[in-house]
């Protein structure tokens, strides 16, 4: 350890007081040195490479004691300017880009994006039936493999590694779904401007009702795990409470809201890509506190579940059996039907073949819409989406053009994040660990 | 642009005719070495002419109720009744792809979002942040911010508009009104420099404190910026490849 009285970022001005850089294994001389100071109030620096604040979160603490009188928030450190590079390619490339931003919920980001460009185009109505069922249902699964890692991120930060073992485990039968059905396990791409990339493989639907039977049992023994764990209930009763007042001027949406009495869902009061037509609740808790928002996200995991199996009745006998999964305007949906080959998602043969050998327009479509992409009338449109941490809008502005003039997202991440001093201020210092977790920010989407 | 569907009803698009859009100066031309956003496609040799400035006569309609009255009527009523400045604050009034859009002066901004917030006939009390969009073009009003608000009690929504010109970039703050739009407004003066008065703390939140420019803004290329490690460089994609 070094003490020194120069600020080690070579700002002098910019700090007062003795400044302590901890090198490891020298806890002792720290604390040895701060109980001979005369300083009230230390000002910790957390993050951004710390493992419990959710990745690249910087937290700056005034404590006194174990009392944290401030906290700031320092972001930025994952910013990636996905929104201007999102300006340079077509609207379709687009979804390969915002699927990057919340990497634990990429089709929620591409649902936003893709339902804000069919918006824009005006063919909202024209997605066919087979592939709003087939997003929704791979938006549900992402629900679910998302909230697992909240909890299982959730259970290592307070100390419990049985729970992170378990949560990361199941969210890898949902990423093998993901695997199965776009290429990729995460950043899938696979939500386009009028439909999906492509229909679901021979024996898609028995995994996914394999996953459905599975998860029942398993969520159950989560719960046993967790709901009554004493060492976890003190750990979250009455910890980081927000009410609805406060969710409202922060505008917190999502689990966090919910905990604290708000049935609010967009999914059942702006519907969007048929949830409508699905029978599901919105769960909710009065408790305001960390430990209702698990209790939330648990009951989620149970609806998402029950909107699954509504899904694969509809994919495997109902209404959604049969049918494309791209608009039929072949002016925008992308013209070549994908396949998945032993590496991974690309080009289908018989499509390549159908437009080197068989049909020249089927040609100049594809190298058109491939090189140049469909022009978008001009204005602008706001879309939203329930993404498992709250409403996720997508702010989309055409000039006319074949590329985005300026695409903003509205990440929940982003926006709940500013309610964790509002949720520490005052507590300990060991709680600013939970509190964070139940807001359950993923950095990519906050920073983008 | 009508004809890319041949179901598309020309009463959904926002330039209800062709000519309407015809008659706007060109913003650009072509899309190689474009001098804003350059096109790396190479494909189009595309006039993109500036959007009109489209003011939506009443009614106004309903977010699927066009020609009669509906939802955002009533929106503008309510304001009307309750902001009695209304005809001077609000410049146009734009219903567009089923969503209302109120197009402010700067100078009520604030009120009006107050008004919003508070009335009961409106209530919309969450804000979804704000996001800043660069027309170069647009002369006197290059900057515009862009508040998305929801009324959870009425359920519905309305965006509010307001411009302001790259010499004075000035708007008020809404943070008074919506706390949140604090980081929301942080982030919009890192990307594209408009200062929002009356913020708490407005400063850079992404970029780095002592980043120079604003990243977001249309006359800001992407890439080409000289990177701290090494003397690296990346150039901008405009200029990695020549096809001359």
């Amino acid at each position: 350890m070094t003490a020194t009285d120069y600020d080690a970022y070579g700002a002098g001005e910019a700090t007062e007081g003795t400044v302590y850089n901890v090198n490891g294994q020298d806890w002792d001389q720290v604390v040895e040195g701060v109980a001979t100071s005369d300083e009230d109030r230390m000002v910790i620096n957390m993050g951004p490479q710390h493992p419990s604040t959710h990745g690249v979160l910087r937290l700056i603490l005034t404590l006194d004691g174990e009392t944290v009188d401030e906290t700031r928030l320092g972001i930025g450190y994952l910013h990636t300017g996905i929104e201007k590079n999102m300006e340079y390619r077509t609207w379709t490339q687009g979804t390969t880009f915002c699927t990057r931003m919340d990497y634990l919920a990429p089709l929620f980001n591409e649902a936003a994006y893709c339902l804000a460009v069919e918006k824009l185009l005006g063919v909202t109505d024209d997605v066919p039936e087979r592939a709003q069922v087939i997003r929704v249902m791979m938006m549900e699964i992402n629900r679910i493999s998302s909230h697992l890692v909240a909890i299982a991120t959730f259970g290592l930060e307070l100390g419990a590694t049985t729970v992170m073992l378990n949560g990361f485990i199941e969210r890898e039968y949902a990423l093998d779904i993901f695997e199965m059905v776009a290429g990729l396990r995460m950043n899938m791409a696979y939500i386009r401007p009028g439909g999906v990339a492509q229909d679901l493989p021979p024996g898609a639907i028995d995994k996914i009702g394999d996953f459905v039977k599975r998860e029942k049992h398993r969520l159950k023994q989560l719960r046993k795990l967790l709901d009554a764990n004493p060492v976890f209930v003190a750990r979250t009763k009455d910890i980081a409470y927000l009410d609805v007042t406060g969710c409202m001027a922060l505008g917190i949406t999502g689990p966090v809201l919910r905990s604290a009495g708000l049935p609010w869902d967009l999914r059942k009061t702006q519907p969007y890509c048929g949830y409508e037509t699905y029978e599901f609740d919105v769960p909710t808790q009065q408790t305001c506190d960390v430990y209702g928002r698990y209790l939330v996200r648990m009951a989620e995991m149970d609806e998402s579940l029950k909107i699954i199996e509504q899904c694969l009745d509809r994919l495997s006998s109902g209404s959604a059996r049969s049918g494309p999964v791209m608009i039929e305007d072949k002016k925008i949906g992308w013209p070549a039907q994908l396949a998945l080959g032993p590496d991974g998602m690309g080009n289908s043969p018989n499509h390549i073949a159908h437009i080197m050998g068989q049909s020249m327009e089927a040609l100049i479509h594809h190298f058109k819409l491939v090189t140049e992409g469909f022009r978008v009338p001009a204005g602008q449109v706001y879309a939203a989406v329930e993404s498992p941490r709250g409403e996720l809008g997508c702010h989309a502005v055409s000039d006319g053009g074949t590329r985005p003039y300026r695409v903003h997202f509205r990440d929940p991440s982003f926006t709940n994040l500013q309610a964790a001093p509002a949720m520490s201020e005052g507590g300990q210092v060991a709680d600013i660990i939970a509190a964070v977790a139940s807001i359950d920010p993923v950095m990519g989407g906050v920073d983008r | 642009m009508s004809s890319q569907h041949p179901e598309q009803q020309a009463d959904q698009l926002p330039a209800r005719a062709e000519e309407e859009r015809h008659e706007q100066p060109v913003a650009r031309l072509g899309m190689f070495g474009a001098k804003t956003t350059g096109d790396t496609s190479g494909y189009g040799g595309l006039v993109v002419r500036q959007s009109p400035k489209i003011s939506s006569p009443r009614p106004y309609g309903g977010p699927r109720t066009t020609g009669a009255e509906g939802e955002f009527d009533e929106i503008a009523n309510e304001l009307e009744r309750a902001y009695p400045e209304f005809g001077e604050a609000i410049e146009r009034v734009v219903v567009d792809r089923g969503e209302l859009t109120l197009v402010i002066r700067r100078e009520h901004l604030a009120q009006v979002a107050q008004v919003l917030r508070d009335d009961p006939k409106l209530r919309f009390e969450l804000c979804t942040g704000v996001s800043g969009v660069h027309y170069p073009a647009d002369t006197g009003a290059e900057l515009h911010a862009v508040y998305p608000l929801l009324s959870m009690t009425h359920n519905r929504r309305v965006r509010l508009e307001v411009t302001c010109p790259d010499a004075d970039p000035h708007v008020p703050s809404l943070v008074a009104v919506y706390p949140t739009n604090d980081w929301h407004e942080r982030e919009t003066y890192d990307f594209f420099g408009i200062v929002f008065d009356g913020h708490p703390a407005l400063t850079r939140i992404m970029m780095p404190d002592d980043w120079q420019g604003h990243p977001q803004r249309k006359d800001y290329p992407l890439g080409g910026i000289p990177v701290e490690y090494r003397g690296a460089k990346v150039p901008p994609p405009d200029e990695r490849r020549s096809y001359v």
